[in-house]
């Protein structure tokens, strides 16, 4: 049915039953704003983008001059974290860090892998510059609620077969944790599993940290200490927990 | 290195009945973050011999007013006394003397020691306060699962975070941070941790644009034309990491060779995020998502001394024989 065709017949009705005139228009007009936002639904990346930033430059640029004039001379933070890409676990939301107080490296389910340097350059690189040219005093590795990563390494098949390119060779770097959970929790459901594995994985990566020989100099220094997190989105919730490392001369790694 | 176990652990929510099935040892407190409480400290039974059972962000032990001032006055009679002895280090010494100041004229500085914990929990608390407690259609939808829009990939430096830089919000971007924002071309190899995310982001949440942003004063960028002729580095991990963008170094120097350092370092900032995007095209699932339409890629630049960003849009030769020569970028605007 053509659009004339509807809104002739309508009027037609309306004609004879004039008492629904109200009612028709009220329709009518919810009718116009659905197709309105469905029209405007088209998603512009460029608009999204411009907007975010003259938001930004507009409501914190511009409004903190001293902060953003400070930093543009360098930066000093305190922290390094290593947190998920996940959308939802962002720092500078869920901790509300500000521009130049946390050092930040992202990567699938928060992991540090081991000194290697052939085939972990990225998050060693990360990890060099933070501690001896920034010489952050913090390096906090927080691991989340429903994370797919860590799904992934629970769902790998205990014959070890891959079915991805790269993720599930990745998330095996925590599969300590892996053997760890499995062995200490073998009675709980799969959900519950991944629960324990995010902070299980989280205290690997903390371990692998002690790695790198300049961590360890540092944490041995006490310039440097290192915390796990974990943030719940599910409720709302954050754990924070420290380790206090023993190193004794003899340690090898 | 194997797992470690928790020692001291700090718990903010407010379901305190969510603690429950979790073992003491691991999870043991909880409090309310409207009233944020003391926080305990609990231990774990037997810790394993690399941890030391001891805790680690006890308040340290306040001083009395009265002996600080002591200790102070006795600080100053040794450094005159010194200085009395050496008269050549009273510049060092005045220099030193200033410096200390600076430092406890600000705020955070000597007399007030930095809290990690403490800014961690008060973030949370800000955090859970004015966004999740107050927006719970939104946090309730992405507890149900993430469908972001955008992949982003952005410098660790802690002056770029997305999330303030383009104001992004929970669920909207799947975001990579690493040295340089660099994106590593396809290899199993070297670069798991690069390609796990694209991987998981292209085909499992099926993001619609990939965006590389770039930034000013970029020390890993720097690192990388610093690099001598001869190739030879002098880190670990930094300058093997940085030669992803080698082809960027290399058109900079030879296009703009008579140009100033941080002339060099700024074209070459922006022309690393362009070799990044040649390499996005390694990984076959972006290939396919370009051809297909259901992927486009972005290159970005945030001046944060100007207080500026671009962004631009890559046009692709998508023959069959691509390479990274052919990506040709289009300026789309300037802030």
């Amino acid at each position: 049915m053509a659009y004339e065709d509807a809104i002739a017949g309508l009027s037609k009705l309306l004609s004879e039953k004039a008492d629904l005139e109200g009612v028709a228009a009220a329709k009518i007009k919810q009718i116009t704003a659905e197709l309105e936002k469905a029209g405007s639904n088209q998603f512009d990346p460029v608009e999204k983008i411009k907007t975010g930033f003259v938001h930004f430059k507009t409501e914190k640029f511009e409004k903190d001059v001293e902060l953003y004039g400070k930093l543009a001379t360098g930066q000093s933070p305190k922290f390094m974290v290593f947190a998920c890409s996940d959308s939802r676990v962002c720092p500078s939301h869920i901790l509300n860090f500000q521009p130049g107080e946390a050092f930040v490296v992202r990567n699938i389910a928060n992991m540090v892998p081991p000194f290697d340097l052939t085939k972990y350059s990225g998050v060693g690189a990360a990890i060099e510059y933070a501690v001896l040219h920034l010489k952050v005093e913090n390096i906090v590795v927080i691991g989340h609620s429903c994370c797919g990563g860590i799904k992934g390494l629970m769902s790998i098949p205990d014959d070890g077969t891959t079915a991805s390119d790269f993720i599930e060779n990745w998330v095996k770097i925590c599969a300590p944790a892996k053997t760890k959970v499995k062995s200490a929790h073998k009675d709980l459901s799969f959900a519950d599993q991944c629960s324990n594995l995010e902070k299980e994985a989280v205290n690997v990566s903390l371990g692998n940290l002690l790695t790198y020989p300049f961590v360890r100099e540092a944490v041995v220094n006490n310039t440097l200490s290192l915390k796990g997190g974990h943030y719940d989105f599910v409720n709302g919730g954050f754990q924070l927990w420290d380790l206090d490392f023993n190193i004794s001369p003899n340690l090898s790694v | 290195m194997s797992a470690t176990s928790i020692i001291n652990s700090v718990r903010l929510t407010t379901t305190s009945s969510s603690s429950s099935g979790l073992s003491p040892s691991s999870q043991p407190n909880s409090f309310n973050p409207r009233k944020p409480t003391l926080l305990r400290v609990a231990s774990s039974r037997s810790p394993p011999n690399l941890i030391q059972n001891k805790p680690v962000f006890t308040v340290p032990s306040p001083v009395p007013v009265e002996d600080m001032g002591k200790n102070y006055e006795e600080a100053i009679a040794a450094l005159q006394k010194l200085l009395s002895e050496k008269g050549d280090l009273k510049t060092v010494a005045a220099s030193k003397v200033e410096q200390i100041t600076a430092q406890l004229a600000t705020a955070d500085g000597g007399s007030k020691p930095f809290d990690a914990v403490e800014r961690i929990k008060s973030g949370f608390i800000h955090f859970k306060k004015e966004k999740y407690d107050k927006q719970p259609a939104l946090y309730g939808e992405l507890a149900k699962g993430q469908a972001p829009k955008f992949m982003v990939f952005a410098c660790s430096d802690s002056r770029v975070c997305p999330s303030h830089t383009l104001d992004l919000q929970p669920g909207e971007a799947f975001m990579v941070r690493n040295v340089s924002n660099l994106v590593p071309p396809f290899d199993k190899i070297k670069y798991a941790g690069a390609g796990s995310a694209i991987e998981y982001a292209v085909l499992h949440l099926k993001v619609s644009y990939i965006v590389v942003i770039g930034h000013s004063a970029c020390g890993g960028i720097k690192a990388l034309l610093s690099i001598p002729e001869d190739g030879s580095t002098s880190t670990d991990f930094i300058e093997d990491w940085v030669k992803i963008g080698q082809a960027a170094r290399n058109k900079v120097l030879a296009q703009h060779g008579g140009a100033s350092f941080p002339e060099l370092c700024t074209h070459c900032e922006k022309e690393a995020v362009n070799v990044s995007i040649g390499n996005l095209l390694s990984y076959p699932f972006v290939r396919d998502g370009l051809v297909n339409k259901t992927l486009g890629i972005k290159g970005g630049y945030y001046d944060f001394v100007k207080g500026n960003f671009e962004l631009w849009d890559v046009d692709f030769g998508l023959s069959p024989d691509f390479s990274v020569k052919d990506v040709a970028t289009v300026l789309h605007w300037k802030l």
